[in-house]
């Protein structure tokens, strides 16, 4: 991560924030304009920094991976349709139907991954193909077995979307009780306090990617797995010659790419909203992908790309709360179709380079022929 | 007599080369549609009456026949899109969003211009007119991602992909706003009809099949004449398939990519425009989408030839006009048809499954479209 890259990282992250303080304060104060925004960055950035940690592990290894989209579209059905499985037919009780639910997730997520690394490691199909195969036989699926498992003929649920387990719960994590006796008496002191608590009260799926990152940055650069993975991906004839496998670990990291990708799919049925529509990613597999490229292939990079993408949507999303203040010079804020473009806006502008050159792993998207 | 026999060995030649050339897509077609029926299997249909649907509804009658070439038509310039793409070593993603500004373009010129003017314009300048705007949009949406892989190296699959959004969003703020159709009794978002002079003639009374199906046609032998018998073609395909020996050669490969693109994002703009002129005659959200990801199934299905292009539109637009047809008569969802296609997508593309299973021997070149991500 260089300091060009992260400066503009963080001049982003200014700007937006500062666009909503501006417009919001005359409505809520900006510490808590602040804090809830920094809470809707961090859960929308859930999926962009998980999708992004699918594509490092696969692009480190060496196989192009622009089927995240479709595995996160596919986990997030089965996901969600395996909670609905164990809470309704199977009678579970929905704590453990939602835990299933997301294991249900990764597991297709994984499966996902091992078609398309069959597809490109075995039969050594473009990549880039193997990912769209992935994409649309995704749409196809998932849009075919919503209509058919619900609505079609004999049909176990009668012809209607049962109600789901539910999503996960918020994870509290007690920084306001610690800070009380620390405030005393002070109600100013509190207020401020539980905004930034707020801050860290995530769901579960939010706070593991978190963690994911850090654990993903030790697995890749401090472990003999790490050294392997960076191995097949940039010199493949290399590491085989010192007697890595490498058909066996393109085909290990891309699984486990896959299965981050599930993970990305289960926030948004089992953690954001416990419902599933067609086409509910929106394209932000690919926006993941342009993370990974921004982040330099790293995991911690990724992350800080997929906090400004979270940015972006975070104001989307505030606009709309402090619609009835936005001033009348400033009234295309109002649109949501015009603020809505700034991510894809954003993924073209990184995409350019002009921010500094990345460089991906030098046997990224090349099939490895003995 | 000589000559009668080497014209006779090259006619079998010909025959040869397209049997072989067909013979991996007809194969996954088949592949497919025997999964596909297992499919149907599992989920408690009835296969055998699904397809039967399928054929009856698309090929049984005139107005079938008519409405299956009405379906093939935009299948045709967007499938046309993404191979002439292929060709450059260039993957168009983006041939729904250029669809949709082609379309919307169109619908502008269709019913606003004689506004505008405060005349009405005569169909033989209205309707060339409106057609050839919405193209010219669709060759500039695309030519920016052209011009941006040029020159900064920005991918085009991520950026096409980007400029599906941007379109999608931007005609939602229009078709939701100032172009939305001001009658009482509208609440779609969609524009207003477009003028009479602006819209195409149907080929037949009573048929919807209009003069579009013709010139998509057209298109298909334009595309196969660029490819093969320009020099613009030819450095179109020298750049695909090898950049650095094209610009050794001295080719201009910047200009080539972008001009590629160009050109794909006009075809894929004339999709749209022929819709709103020919069919709709207005532009309604939502109508774009899922044209992208066909027109990249029918480009593999086609191998890419013209030729091969039509014949997968029309198979596609057979499933598409069937379906209702096999929904009425067996209850299975519309979005089977989604699912068969992306099957066969997967066994065209995945070739060496379908050489495996049929046992049948490689040979000829590969489609090299991963070449990293720039940047």
């Amino acid at each position: 991560m260089d300091f060009k890259r992260f400066g503009f990282i963080t001049l982003i992250i200014i700007v937006l924030f500062s666009v909503v303080v501006m417009v919001g304060q005359a409505k809520q104060p900006p510490l808590l304009i602040i804090t809830s925004m920094l809470a809707t960055t961090i859960a929308v950035a859930t999926p962009l920094t998980l999708g992004a940690l699918s594509g490092v592990f696969c692009e480190r290894a060496g196989v192009v991976n622009i089927g995240i989209e479709g595995m996160m579209l596919s986990a997030a059905f089965f996901g969600w349709l395996g909670g609905i499985y164990m809470f309704q037919i199977y009678d579970m009780e929905a704590g453990i139907s939602i835990a299933l639910g997301v294991i249900f997730a990764i597991l297709t997520g994984g499966l996902m991954a091992l078609l398309h690394a069959v597809l490109s490691i075995t039969f050594k199909v473009d990549q880039i193909i193997g990912g769209t195969v992935i994409n649309i036989l995704a749409v196809g699926l998932t849009g075919f077995l919503n209509r058919q498992l619900f609505f079609g003929k004999g049909s176990v649920f009668g012809g209607s979307v049962p109600s789901s387990p539910g999503v996960l719960p918020t994870i509290h994590i007690p920084i306001k009780e610690l800070f009380s006796s620390v405030c005393g008496a002070s109600t100013a002191c509190l207020e401020n306090v539980q905004a930034i608590n707020r801050v860290f009260d995530q769901k579960p799926i939010a706070l593991g990617a978190i963690l994911l990152v850090f654990f993903s940055h030790y697995v890749l650069f401090n472990t003999r797995w790490g050294l392997r993975t960076r191995a097949v991906g940039e010199h493949p004839q290399a590491a085989d010659t010192v007697g890595i496998n490498v058909v066996k670990m393109r085909y290990a990291n891309v699984i486990i790419g896959g299965m981050f990708a599930g993970l990305a799919g289960a926030y948004f049925t089992i953690e954001s909203v416990p419902s599933f529509e067609p086409l509910l990613t929106n394209g932000r597999g690919f926006i993941s992908l342009a993370a990974m490229i921004f982040g330099n292939w790293t995991p911690i990079g990724a992350w800080a790309a997929a906090l400004v993408f979270g940015a972006s949507q975070a104001m989307l999303i505030n606009m709309q709360i402090f619609r009835d203040v936005i001033p009348p010079q400033w009234s295309f804020l109002q649109e949501s179709y015009i603020v809505g473009l700034t991510p894809y806006i954003l993924t073209m502008f990184i995409l350019t380079g002009i921010i500094g050159k990345t460089t991906p792993p030098a046997a990224d998207g090349v099939p490895y022929e003995k | 007599m000589q000559v009668e026999k080497q014209s006779v060995s090259l006619t079998k030649q010909i025959l040869r080369s397209i049997s072989e050339a067909g013979l991996i897509p007809l194969l996954a077609i088949v592949t497919a549609v025997v999964v596909g029926g297992i499919i149907i299997i599992i989920v408690g249909g009835n296969p055998i009456q699904a397809y039967a649907g399928l054929v009856e509804g698309s090929l049984g009658s005139t107005k079938a026949l008519s409405e299956t070439a009405v379906w093939s038509t935009p299948y045709i310039f967007a499938g046309l899109a993404v191979a002439l793409a292929f060709k450059g070593g260039l993957f168009n993603i983006g041939a729904e969003g250029q669809l949709a500004v082609g379309a919307v373009f169109s619908a502008l010129i269709g019913y606003a211009l004689p506004e505008w003017l405060g005349f009405a314009l005569p169909a033989i300048v209205h309707m060339p007119l409106a057609i050839l705007v919405g193209m010219l949009m669709g060759g500039i949406w695309a030519g920016i991602v052209g011009w941006l892989k040029a020159y900064t190296g920005g991918h085009e699959v991520i950026n096409t992909i980007m400029m599906n959004y941007i379109a999608l969003n931007t005609t939602s703020f229009l078709l939701n706003g100032v172009m939305k159709d001001p009658s009482p009794t509208n609440v779609i978002a969609r524009t207003p009809l477009i003028a009479k002079s602006a819209r195409m003639p149907a080929i037949f009374d009573g048929l919807r099949v209009h003069w579009g199906f013709i010139l998509a046609l057209l298109a298909a032998f334009l595309i196969w004449w660029l490819l093969n018998k320009t020099t613009l073609g030819f450095e179109i395909r020298t750049v695909g398939l090898n950049p650095d020996a094209a610009q050794y050669a001295g080719i201009n490969v910047k200009r080539t990519i972008i001009l590629t693109m160009v050109l794909s994002g006009m075809l894929a703009g004339l999709a749209g425009s022929i819709e709103v002129t020919g069919l709709n005659y207005r532009h309604e959200l939502g109508f774009s989408i899922g044209y992208g990801y066909d027109a990249i199934a029918i480009a593999l299905l086609g191998k890419s030839h013209p030729l091969g292009i039509v014949l997968a539109s029309f198979l596609f637009a057979i499933m598409r006009n069937g379906a209702s047809r096999m929904q009425f008569l067996t209850q299975l969802p519309v979005d089977l048809i989604s699912m068969l296609q992306a099957l066969i997508l997967l066994f065209v593309a995945a070739d060496a499954i379908v050489r495996y299973i049929y046992r049948i021997k490689s040979k000829g070149e590969r489609v090299v479209l991963t070449r990293g991500w720039g940047g």
